[in-house]
């Protein structure tokens, strides 16, 4: 149980990646990642939430009774997912009308209850912290590398800039900024991170 | 919405089933329930299992919360505490459907039973009841979109499930088998699904 604070990182960067390892949140990875800007907000919004409700949830783990132990937990990470909606109303009101509802729906996001569950509840909070901020991450670095791909393909922007001279040379793909494009790219990464992580498996 | 108030009450019930099951699909073009449809897609009897499920829960959720929110959190004008809200009455309600089914018909309850814990963290329920407050909907009409966006879903993981169990034996290049072609095959269906967009603009 006692594991080093690297190997916690690297197990949930990478290792253990929540998208392509144990694929859970998928929902939000393919809804947000058309522009990178809504990309950027939810993964702030994600990292904030694990780790924090990781934090409260492995605090309160010797006090919280097993049998309702699942609706304390929603509870404590609907109640960080609302601190997250109302900061981005806040800051970024354009943003937040288009990412609020999947905003909201961190609360069911997998990764959360996943980590609560199988780390929190077990393990001593500063332990927990981390757990939650590298499976939180994990989640980012995959999002982000797919925002970088279908921002540029679909809008032929990145962050809100169009590219350099786009239209002598480049047509937008449409597809990309449309559900298809957003599972496809899925898929690919996942194809790719899945090979790259066997390999060096296959290597140690 | 223009075009709803020109047709009677009814047809605009339908076209809002019909959109939120077709052109406006959950799971392909909303991505919503991912995780539980990658992970019970394998067979078709399962798909179906989970996928009634799904359809007879997010219907009444979205109907409940609807009065919650239009009838408590309203007047009290505490909108902001809506995420707590909404899932606390989506999980007391599949807590109470599984004692009362489990009392009815204990053959409907392992049919289903295993199904509905699933169904607390499926992201399709919750977000449909978030989805709805974007729209100005009465009652009957979140009915219908609770309704609609079950059966679009349920239609979805059907049809997953049945591809899946043909491609099960099939040799797929290395780290593509399992999550990989699975998004593939939703992507591909995703495409399909596309093509009925702009059809009904509610």
């Amino acid at each position: 149980m006692a594991e080093t604070a690297p190997k916690i990182l690297t197990r949930g960067v990478w290792d253990d990646n929540p998208i392509f390892r144990q694929v859970l949140g998928i929902c939000s990875a393919l809804a947000v990642t058309n522009l990178l800007a809504n990309t950027l907000f939810m993964c702030f919004g994600v990292v904030f939430v694990t780790s924090l409700s990781n934090l409260t949830i492995s605090l309160l783990r010797n006090y919280i009774p097993p049998r309702i132990r699942l609706i304390v937990q929603v509870l404590i990470i609907a109640s960080y997912v609302m601190m997250v909606d109302i900061i981005i109303k806040a800051f970024a009101p354009d943003i937040h009308r288009f990412i609020g509802p999947y905003v909201g729906l961190i609360i069911t996001n997998c990764i959360i209850m996943g980590r609560a569950e199988a780390f929190a509840s077990q393990n001593k909070p500063w332990a927990s912290l981390l757990d939650g901020m590298a499976c939180g991450l994990g989640y980012s670095f995959i999002l982000i590398s797919i925002a970088c791909i279908r921002e540029p393909l679909g809008f032929g922007t990145f962050l809100g800039y169009p590219l350099p001279a786009i239209d002598l040379w480049w047509h937008p793909w449409t597809i990309m900024v449309m559900p298809p494009g957003a599972f496809f790219m899925l898929a690919i990464v996942t194809w790719i991170a899945r090979n790259v992580s066997s390999q060096t498996a296959e290597r140690q | 919405m223009e075009q709803m108030q020109q047709v009677g009450p009814l047809a605009s019930i339908m076209l809002i089933f019909i959109s939120a099951a077709f052109t406006d699909n959950i799971l392909l073009s909303r991505f919503l329930g991912m995780c539980s449809c990658l992970g019970v897609s394998k067979k078709v009897d399962t798909s179906v299992g989970l996928g009634l499920a799904v359809i007879f829960v997010t219907a009444s959720t979205a109907a409940l919360n609807h009065l919650v929110y239009v009838y408590l959190l309203v007047p009290l004008r505490l909108e902001y505490l809506r995420l707590i809200t909404f899932i606390i009455v989506i999980a007391a309600f599949v807590q109470l459907v599984e004692m009362v089914v489990e009392r009815i018909s204990l053959k409907l309850y392992f049919a289903l039973g295993i199904f509905l814990p699933l169904i607390t963290v499926n992201c399709a329920i919750l977000g449909v009841s978030l989805f709805m407050l974007n729209k100005p909907y009465g009652f009957f009409q979140t009915f219908a979109f609770g309704l609609g966006g079950g059966f679009g879903w349920f239609l979805a993981i059907t049809m997953i499930g049945g591809i899946r169990e043909k491609i099960s034996e099939s040799a797929l290049p290395n780290g593509l088998a399992g999550p990989g072609i699975t998004l593939i095959i939703i992507g591909i269906m995703s495409l399909a699904f596309v093509g009925f967009s702009g059809m009904i603009k509610v």
